[in-house]
């Protein structure tokens, strides 16, 4: 454990210390934000009113749409002499977001991936490998920024040309790799095709996110390089890297509650939801100083368990992100997303699964229908095989779903494709 | 052993005449087939005298197919002809997960293209029996 004293803290103490920052970053934003003072003022609060962990219920959310209408500045609560890194996502669809850091949100920040690299296996004897992109994406920099605080030997070789990495993580002796875990995937066919077995290397573990993945993913990838293989969690709005991590238990993402509170919400009613019910991932952060963020809807759907965990450390642990709530579909009164199917086809081995989700109505009853196409790892020449593997998706889907499915196999690229990717969802009902 | 190509067909008009359509303009010949269906899918399984290219140019035209080791046989084309040899893999306790007849040009024999569970056992097994196994340069050329 990096810091004991914070992250294994009693609970009742993190409670009153998160009641005291989150007082602190309400008094900062009202009095110096003037979106959170107009926010807070419809809502009919004032910071002064917040007066429990539990009242902060009654706040507004923060959307990523708040960030965009407010670009670039708008949100910040200091002067731009005091901020000393801006980052800023990629703003696919349209706008990019900024965002800020001082000096002690680098310190923060820092202190968060120390956390997430020792939680992942490493020391200050690691050499860490971190293969995230470098620049304005919060991967690179922030995961570099934790080696050096662990003080570990560290790699800052960005992404691309793999074979390179490949023969450096070799010469150099990395133990540990930092990046996406799709690029981990990469690198290991790579490895394959240079003829490099995973005992040509001192690999031990690696801390993969940016990007949902799945167990089955997680299984591949440390069978291929020998490794353990850790999940992590961040937002560039929230502050990067380093909001969850891993510990070796690998039995959910602990969120760092010294520096954030994490709520679960209904995403259609916004209502708070008890731990252990899925929903949408809300984060408040309660030590940030260029750009808090108060209530921010991730999009994420999630779990929190906060039983005590067998690492010793208490924070909060979310389970891995299963979908964004943007995607959910309510069939018969059940909250779906398109993702849970993804992930079933992922564990029945499928690595890149073709889906659609057919929803309808038939008299006051919603069906749905689950078109799976059958590729080559799937398909059995004997109608027993296939049957069963029908049977197989429709069981899981009712366990995961709890919503009864048709299941159709089809043939291969018989789902319409809109730039690579399957058409997800049809939703038939809205037409009536 | 004999390849035999099986490809995963919707139960929708116009499947099995596209596949045919994609041999036949690449100049490969359909020897014999068979199909297996349920209400909502079938499995269409091939015998073609140029498996390997088949499969290339199915999967060129985006059609799965995959290549399936089968065994074919020749039986006296009379009654009991076929139980005798179906006897034998019972009495070895070798599951016969599906076969079906190939057409042939008339003889007095019918030729049987059969999918087993161990399909080195059955080969033994009938080569003991003395039931003649039809090579695939016969099945493949004829």
């Amino acid at each position: 454990m990096w810091n004991y004293k914070y992250e294994a803290m009693k609970r009742d103490k993190l409670e009153i210390m998160q009641f005291l920052r989150l007082k602190q970053t309400l008094e900062r934003v009202y009095q110096l934000v003037p979106f959170y003072h107009k926010r807070f003022r419809e809502a009919g609060i004032e910071a002064g009113d917040i007066r429990s962990l539990e009242e902060l219920q009654r706040l507004p959310f923060t959307i990523k749409d708040d960030l965009r209408d407010n670009y670039p500045y708008g949100l910040f609560t200091v002067d731009l002499s005091e901020v000393v890194r801006l980052h800023s996502s990629s703003g696919t669809t349209g706008i990019p977001t900024v965002v800020g850091y001082t000096k002690n949100d680098l310190e923060v920040w820092s202190e968060l991936m120390a956390r997430t690299l020792t939680a992942g296996g490493g020391s200050s004897d690691s050499v860490v490998h971190i293969a995230y992109g470098y620049g304005l994406f919060t991967g690179g920099l922030g995961a570099h920024y934790g080696a050096e605080r662990i003080g570990a030997t560290v790699v800052p070789i960005s992404g691309g040309q793999t074979r390179r990495q490949v023969k450096m993580m070799r010469d150099l002796g990395t133990t540990l790799l930092a990046c996406t875990p799709s690029y981990a995937l990469y690198i290991a066919e790579t490895m394959e095709e240079m003829n490099l077995c995973p005992t040509d290397m001192k690999l031990k573990s690696g801390v993969f996110g940016a990007e949902p993945w799945s167990e089955n993913m997680r299984k591949v990838i440390e069978e291929k390089l020998r490794i353990d293989a850790y999940d992590i969690y961040g937002l560039s709005e929230i502050i990067g890297p380093g909001v969850g991590y891993e510990c070796p238990a690998k039995a959910g993402l602990h969120i760092s509650e010294d520096h954030f509170i994490a709520e679960i919400i209904d995403p259609l009613t916004e209502e708070v939801l008890p731990d252990g019910a899925t929903g949408e991932l809300v984060i408040t952060t309660i030590s940030k100083e260029a750009l808090p963020m108060i209530r921010y809807r991730t999009r994420d759907i999630t779990t929190l368990e906060r039983k005590p965990c067998i690492c010793g450390r208490t924070h909060v642990r979310m389970a891995k992100v299963s979908g964004r709530s943007d995607d959910m579909l309510i069939i018969r009164g059940v909250n779906v997303f398109p993702s849970q199917v993804e992930s079933i086809l992922l564990e029945l081995g499928e690595i890149e699964p073709h889906y659609q989700l057919v929803v309808d109505r038939s008299g006051t009853l919603d069906t749905l229908q689950v078109m799976v196409e059958v590729s080559e790892q799937m398909f059995s020449d004997q109608v027993r095989g296939l049957e069963t593997l029908e049977n197989k998706i429709r069981l899981e889907i009712d366990n995961l779903l709890g919503v009864a499915a048709n299941v159709k196999l089809v043939e291969p690229k018989s789902i319409p494709r809109s730039e690579g990717k399957a058409q997800r969802v049809i939703d038939r009902r809205n037409l009536k | 052993m004999i390849k035999q190509i099986s490809v995963f067909l919707e139960n929708k008009s116009g499947r099995l005449v596209r596949i045919a359509q994609v041999l036949g303009e690449a100049g490969i010949n359909i020897r014999g087939l068979s199909i297996a269906d349920t209400s909502d899918f079938g499995i269409l399984r091939m015998i073609v005298d140029q498996p390997d290219q088949a499969i290339a140019e199915l999967k060129e035209k985006g059609i799965m197919a995959t290549v399936t080791e089968v065994i074919a046989i020749e039986v006296p084309d009379t009654p009991g002809g076929l139980a005798k040899v179906l006897a034998y893999m019972n009495d070895a306790g070798i599951n016969i997960e599906y076969l079906y007849s190939f057409i042939e040009k008339p003889t007095t024999n019918a030729i049987i293209m059969m999918r087993v569970e161990k399909i080195n056992e059955a080969l033994e097994v009938l080569k003991k029996q003395n039931v003649p196994i039809v090579g695939d340069d016969r099945i493949y050329s004829f």
